[in-house]
């Protein structure tokens, strides 16, 4: 395919990043709006910006939120890259099936199903809800995403380096520390990033599992969503917006300057060698 | 390499087994003993109580106690979700929705995906790069942003009012309407994805071959591009229409009191009438329903990874 993309296949790009990309611009758009109605504009403000910093309860909310997301991304993050090397590297052992089963099906289970099955366990364990139950229902889930995508990086992966270091007798944990750790790395972070973010997202799971003291960002939001559209919340859900966007961005800005710097490296090995 | 390692069991160190054991436990626990415990609460009674359920049976106690509470249990939460008529049309609803909005989605996922396939190489990194972006971005966020575009006075109907199209508001806000935009675009990324995969891998010889040989564009679409993106089509079908069979955040946001939709009604009898043991029948029900779809979209995953390998 040389020639130019046809007019088809430019208008059907262009109407189809219109529809995933309006809502998003719009709802930015209205956050500094001036008119306490959403939808008619009353000139450029920040004033609600300025107001969110006074609303005590919804930094409480983003606190809370932003913890619950740092601590089961990390634990999600080793547990999940433990579950893809196991997928990918165990080879066979007794209930390798269920297992495999147990990382995928979470990734297409509805969300009240996860939710209402965990809240019914820490209900059953006689654990008191809050902070720690939302953390460990969001690792749970999350963990099931970092496997996926660690995976993918550790399919790609040329075994004979590990099998010489081993052979060498490097010990497997360093082997994994100095050699496989290193090549997955991105996948790692993005594993990190994705899990990061879904809990930063989730409504549903985190309101079956959480208790008194312990209500996040998402649950807050909605809350106040179903009492109709203020421009608070469309302040609320720019900065969201505005995170992950630098976030993602970065990240792939960062990905791709490694991977121009081990390409170089290698040539600069082989022309040495 | 995958033949290599799953041909022989190998010798595993303390530490090999080790990786195993703790992911593994982690899931067992946190993942399939819950599943255990629904079903066994969608066994039991409702109580005025905290929990508000009367145990079914517990491991605890010995085996007496255990065959004794055994005779106790009581499909009667299932026989209540026949008899009300509520909970039936939940799910013949909730499958309806999803298969239509999969369907939609894919009349509008198949054009964008195919204009990425056929964009110049340079621009599908990017172009890709702003797909999977607003699967970043909180799905609560984006299913909230249409509220103020769909609403009477919202955008759209502001829009097609100043442009003369329209004379009255258009109600699109908490219709079922509502639904299936809020599906089609939170869902989107997803079965673009898979299609744009398979759509990339197309053999572009193929079709300049038809071109030579005097076919026309659209004969060449339907007779080869089809065909060969329907792995594509299917797995990016089964990563929409799963998801959105037990979807809640949607219907509730965006659909009226008129629509039905099972996650919806498992959420109101959890959280508004505290009837843990239905809400656990539902959840067992919907699991059941899921089943299905969840294995064959893991056997068609597993043919395309064959095929590949």
């Amino acid at each position: 395919m040389t020639r130019g993309p046809s007019w088809f296949n430019v208008t059907s790009l262009v109407l189809g990043f219109s529809f995933l990309y309006l809502p998003i611009l719009l709802l930015v758009v209205f956050s500094f709006n001036e008119s306490r109605l959403v939808t008619v504009w009353g000139g450029f403000s920040t004033k609600w910006y300025a107001e969110l910093l006074r609303n005590e309860q919804l930094l409480d909310a983003f606190w809370v939120t932003i913890r619950v997301a740092f601590f089961s991304a990390t634990v999600a993050t080793v547990l999940g890259t433990m579950a893809a090397l196991v997928l990918v590297r165990s080879g066979r052992f007794v209930g390798r099936s269920l297992f495999s089963g147990m990382v995928f099906a979470p990734l297409v289970m509805p969300e009240v199903i996860l939710g209402l099955s965990l809240l019914l366990l820490f209900v059953a364990m006689d654990q008191a809800r809050g902070f720690w139950t939302v953390m460990l229902a969001h690792t749970t889930f999350a963990m099931c995403y970092v496997a996926v995508v660690v995976q993918s990086r550790l399919v790609g992966f040329d075994k004979s380096i590990e099998e010489a270091a081993e052979d060498l007798g490097c010990p497997p944990v360093r082997t994994f520390f100095q050699i496989t750790l290193p090549i997955i790395f991105p996948g790692v972070i993005a594993g990190w990033m994705l899990a990061f973010t879904l809990s930063l997202d989730d409504l549903v799971i985190a309101s079956f599992t959480t208790g008194p003291g312990a209500t996040t960002l998402p649950m807050k939001i909605y809350s106040q969503v179903r009492l109709g559209v203020t421009p608070e919340i469309n302040a609320v859900c720019t900065i969201l917006v505005g995170f992950v966007t630098i976030g993602v961005i970065a990240a792939s800005l960062a990905t791709k300057r490694q991977q121009v710097k081990r390409e170089r490296d290698e040539r600069a090995a082989i022309a040495g060698g | 390499m995958a033949s290599e390692t799953s041909s022989s069991a190998p010798k595993r160190s303390l530490g090999g087994w080790a990786l195993i054991a703790v992911p593994y436990f982690w899931l067992f626990l946190f993942f399939l003993v819950p599943f255990f415990i629904v079903f066994k609460i969608s066994l039991s009674q409702i109580a005025v109580a905290i929990p508000p359920y009367f145990p079914a049976f517990d491991l605890g106690q010995g085996l007496q106690v255990l065959f004794a509470d055994l005779k106790e249990l009581s499909l009667e939460n299932y026989i209540f979700l026949t008899e009300d008529d509520l909970y039936w049309r939940s799910y013949v609803s909730s499958v309806t929705i999803a298969a239509i909005s999969t369907f939609i989605t894919l009349l509008v996922g198949y054009p964008l995906a195919y204009g990425m396939a056929r964009s110049p190489k340079e621009w599908r990194p990017t172009l890709l790069m702003l797909v999977i972006l607003p699967f970043w971005t909180s799905f609560l966020i984006r299913v909230y942003a249409w509220i103020g575009i769909l609403k009477n006075e919202g955008l759209l109907n502001q829009l097609l009012l100043t442009l003369g199209l329209i004379d009255q508001p258009l109600t699109i806000l908490n219709t079922n309407i509502a639904v299936y935009i809020g599906i089609v675009y939170s869902y989107l990324p997803f079965l673009v994805l898979p299609l744009y995969a398979s759509l990339e891998k197309l053999d572009g010889t193929l079709l300049e071959a038809a071109e030579d040989l005097g076919c026309p564009p659209w004969k060449a679409f339907w007779k080869i591009t089809l065909p060969l993106s329907i792995p594509g089509i299917i797995a990016g079908c089964f990563l929409v229409f799963i998801p959105a069979v037990g979807e809640f955040v949607i219907p509730d946001l965006l659909g009226g009191s008129n629509t039905l939709m099972i996650g919806k009604t498992l959420w109101v009898e959890f959280f508004n009438n505290r009837d843990w043991p239905v809400s656990s029948a539902v959840a067992v029900i919907l699991l059941l329903i899921l089943v299905i779809p969840i294995v064959l979209f893991q056997n068609q995953q597993q043919k395309m990874a064959e095929r590949e390998g």
